[in-house]
């Protein structure tokens, strides 16, 4: 291959896949900024919910494109996404957390190293539990790898929540000896550490975007940056705010790297191998590829992706608790990926942005849009009160509760859309499980068509 | 060899514990029968499971939120039959929700209102098994020939769309639905200690002994189970020897769906609460039943309900009670990795 061909495609890439998803993520926008000035939303709101909405596409697609190697490239059906996540953040936790003696009223204390430590080994924490749980597992039917998987994260966070690993003491000096000849004698800092039990962590640690632009030595222009929106546009502590909105920026580049990094994966001959396994493992095999290695390397590079993903989304809030890695999450990314379409990086991509602001945000910000432009006040307490209403005409308590019960209520959305979606349009939005894996273009030449120039241009895959 | 192992540590623990009086024989003997009894309910539940898994050829993802809703239908009858009169209609049927009606407080009971309890267990079978029928007819009928992976991510839409609907009406708060007192109990003495047994155990024994050997029998003496054995082997080749595969799946689910539901009524009755994550969580013991017993065999299912059970609620013996349920999804993966036909492999359906 070279460079101009290169070029070529890199141009080809450029005219298609982020112009899609650019459009996508402006109309998704659009159309939240327009239904928020026309119900009429305070700068701050406003701010605060498209914060909101670029944090949920960031973890999203994030965790879409992680499921996407694992189900769209390589044909394994990981059910226990929330597991990597919840390991990833949790060791994260334990390595940055200061150690008591700093945190005062915080419970457990942590080995207070620099945040950067802790995320890398939150991610090599959660590519070895995928090692763990592949070695053994990735040789089963999917069905079964689907029990196995979500099995595991199930006993993860059984593992948060007990009492038994919930706090454990360090002694104050290591003091490592063989056959009485000391080593090394070692003191570490941390007085106690552990996962917490059913009451979580305090994340005392410095938030991962501080972090960041500590570390890339930015951190007094950003404040200067918070001051001149304070005396410009927001007075009154517009730190949270630009906060999130710069979080929600740095995720979008994560994002952004994550596909980079996938796609670059996918098309490399090691990704042909795992497409391979994909359509016929048999066949992989008899061609002389040992499918198992491949297999096991591309579920524990996707579990370490996850685990990055739950650390980008849980290590800024305030504390975390063994409730957040309830299955529900790993249903929603799957969600995101059939949405977008499995095989598909910019489907990926586009299905996470999709969900997170349709059916993720979308309900809830239908709420707050409704709550700012009507005084709805309190609606009935239950179902029973809602539908006596209802008896007597008065349709008003039961659209009430209903708009009060919305959080429950994108649940059965987000189901009846998932079945929808496996009757009309399994394949998602960009789903390309019949792509042709060759690095060659095997299109016939006669396709006079636009479309059909578009797809020579860029090889003929991913579109 | 490592299982070899792992056994004798067991044993050894459990013996030596049982010899210097670290473990008590009643202790033992209690998690026994609770162990039982929560495996005779995941073995009932399990059997609807293991035949749609080898019928219809996919792994059902909302079999515990059927679970749930038979539970829920059926108490909405049991609470209006057991409080008709003293409360309010409305709050009986939502089984008391936002705390409007509490089951302890009406006094429901095997032997403090029978007939309210006979009545909501049957219609929780009946409710369940019209629910899996609508369900069968709009959702799974138009992808029946898809794979069965497809069908196993339509039935997670499924279980969310259930599971979320039930929070809409019945709301998320746990219930009390039992008069917990008011319960004989019967303490048998035993070296020392006691271990009690009460009146809503044996009440789960007789029904789930009693439609355990109605469904073998169900499936011994008919043709239907014939038939069933013929389509879980291969379906087209049922097809063409004149088997009418629609009606037998109907019949699956019409025979998986009001075990279970009648399963969900009877784990309420039994542990004396009822909240909407109830038949997810007994979900992945259920799935655990039927790998163990293996895929299709329904006395498999009951066996392996029993095995999981037990596991469940004896390894508090050997490790802390927290990791009871993790020590019988440990089982499952075990078996799944060494043994994925199941231990009771080679016999099908009946």
């Amino acid at each position: 291959m070279n460079v101009s061909d290169i070029r070529e495609r890199i141009s080809g890439m450029a005219s298609r896949d982020p112009g899609l998803v650019l459009g996508v993520l402006a109309i998704i926008y659009l159309a939240y900024i327009v239904a928020g000035l026309v119900f009429g939303f305070a700068l701050r709101g406003h701010l605060n919910s498209l914060a909101n909405l670029t944090f949920y596409i960031g973890v999203f697609a994030m965790l879409a494109l992680a499921l996407n190697l694992h189900w769209g490239y390589t044909g394994l059906f990981n059910i226990g996404v929330v597991g990597f996540m919840g390991i990833g953040v949790y060791v994260t936790a334990i390595v940055s957390k200061p150690p008591v003696a700093q945190g005062g009223a915080a419970q457990v204390g942590g080995l207070g190293l620099p945040l950067g430590v802790g995320v890398v080994a939150g991610v090599l924490a959660a590519a070895l539990f995928g090692l763990l749980v592949g070695l053994p597992a990735l040789r089963l039917r999917a069905d079964y790898l689907a029990i196995v998987t979500i099995a595991f994260s199930e006993i993860v966070r059984f593992t948060m929540m007990s009492r038994t690993f919930q706090t454990f003491t360090v002694p104050d000096t290591i003091d490592v000896a063989v056959f009485g000849v000391e080593l090394f004698s070692f003191d570490p800092a941390a007085d106690t550490v552990g996962l917490g039990g059913g009451g979580g962590l305090i994340l005392n640690h410095l938030p991962p975007l501080g972090a960041l632009l500590r570390w890339l030595h930015l951190w007094e222009p950003y404040l200067g940056f918070v001051g001149w929106v304070q005396a410009n546009f927001i007075a009154n502590n517009p730190k949270p705010v630009v906060d999130s909105l710069v979080y929600g920026i740095v995720l979008l580049i994560v994002v952004g790297l994550y596909y980079w990094l996938l796609t670059w994966t996918g098309e490399s001959p090691f990704g042909r191998v795992l497409k391979a396994i994909r359509e016929d493992e048999d066949v992989a095999n008899a061609l002389g590829k040992d499918t198992n290695r491949f297999k096991l390397k591309s579920f524990v590079l996707g579990c370490a992706l996850m685990g990055l993903a739950g650390i980008l989304w849980y290590s800024g809030r305030g504390s975390i608790t063994p409730p957040s890695f309830r299955p529900n999450i790993t249903f929603y990314v799957w969600i995101a990926l059939i949405i977008g379409g499995a095989g598909s990086n910019t489907g990926s991509v586009l299905g996470g942005a999709v969900f997170a602001a349709l059916l993720y945000e979308g309900p809830r910000y239908f709420k707050n849009l409704v709550e700012a432009a009507f005084n709805v006040g309190d609606g009935p307490g239950n179902f029973g009160q809602a539908m006596a209403a209802m008896g007597s005409l008065d349709p008003v308590p039961f659209f009430v509760y209903t708009l009060n019960s919305i959080n429950q209520l994108r649940l059965v959305i987000m189901g009846l859309v998932l079945i929808w979606l496996m009757h009309n349009r399994p394949l998602g939005m960009l789903g390309h499980r019949k792509e042709t894996a060759a690095s060659i273009d095997l299109s016939r030449p006669e396709g006079t068509g636009t479309t059909d120039d578009a797809v020579a241009a860029d090889g003929g895959e991913q579109q | 060899m490592v299982v070899g192992l792992v056994a004798v540590w067991l044993v050894w623990f459990l013996v030596e514990g049982l010899f210097t009086g670290r473990i008590e024989v009643n202790d033992v003997l209690s998690y026994a029968w609770d162990g039982l009894l929560r495996g005779l309910i995941v073995g009932l539940a399990s059997i609807g499971l293991s035949m749609t898994y080898s019928i219809l050829n996919f792994a059902n993802f909302s079999h515990g939120d059927y679970l749930t809703s038979g539970a829920f239908s059926g108490w909405a009858v049991t609470y209006l039959l057991a409080g008709l009169g003293d409360a309010n209609v409305g709050s009986l049927l939502l089984v008391g929700a936002g705390g409007s009606v509490f089951g302890g407080a009406l006094g429901i009971g095997i032997t403090t209102s029978p007939l309210a309890v006979v009545a909501g267990m049957i219609v929780a079978g009946l409710a369940t098994i019209a629910l899996a029928l609508f369900i069968d007819r709009f959702v799974y009928r138009p992808v029946r020939d898809e794979s069965g992976i497809t069908l196993l991510i339509t039935s997670i839409g499924v279980a969310f769309a259930l599971r979320y609907l039930i929070v809409f009406v019945f709301g998320t708060d746990v219930r009390g639905t039992t008069a917990a007192g008011d319960v004989p109990t019967l303490s048998l003495y035993l070296l020392d200690g006691t271990v009690r047994i009460n009146a809503h155990d044996l009440t789960l024994v007789v029904v789930a002994v009693g439609l355990m050997l109605g469904v073998h029998l169900l499936l011994q003496r008919t043709k239907l189970g014939k038939a069933m054995r013929a389509m879980s082997d291969d379906e087209d080749l049922a097809r063409i020897t004149g088997i009418p595969t629609e009606q037998v799946v109907r019949y699956t689910w019409i025979i998986g769906g009001g075990l279970t539901g009648v399963a969900g009524y009877m784990f309420v009755l039994w542990k004396g609460t009822l909240g909407f994550n109830d038949g997810w969580l007994l979900l992945l013991l259920i799935f655990a039943a039927v790998i163990l017993g293996g895929i299709g065999s329904i006395y498999g299912a009951i066996g392996g309900g029993i095995i999981i059970g037990m596991t469940a609620s004896m390894s508090v013996i050997w490790i802390p009670s927290e990791f009871g349920r993790a020590s019988a999804f440990l089982v499952m993966i075990v078996i799944l990795l060494f043994k994925p036909q199941g231990i009771f492999s080679g016999r099908t359906t009946a």
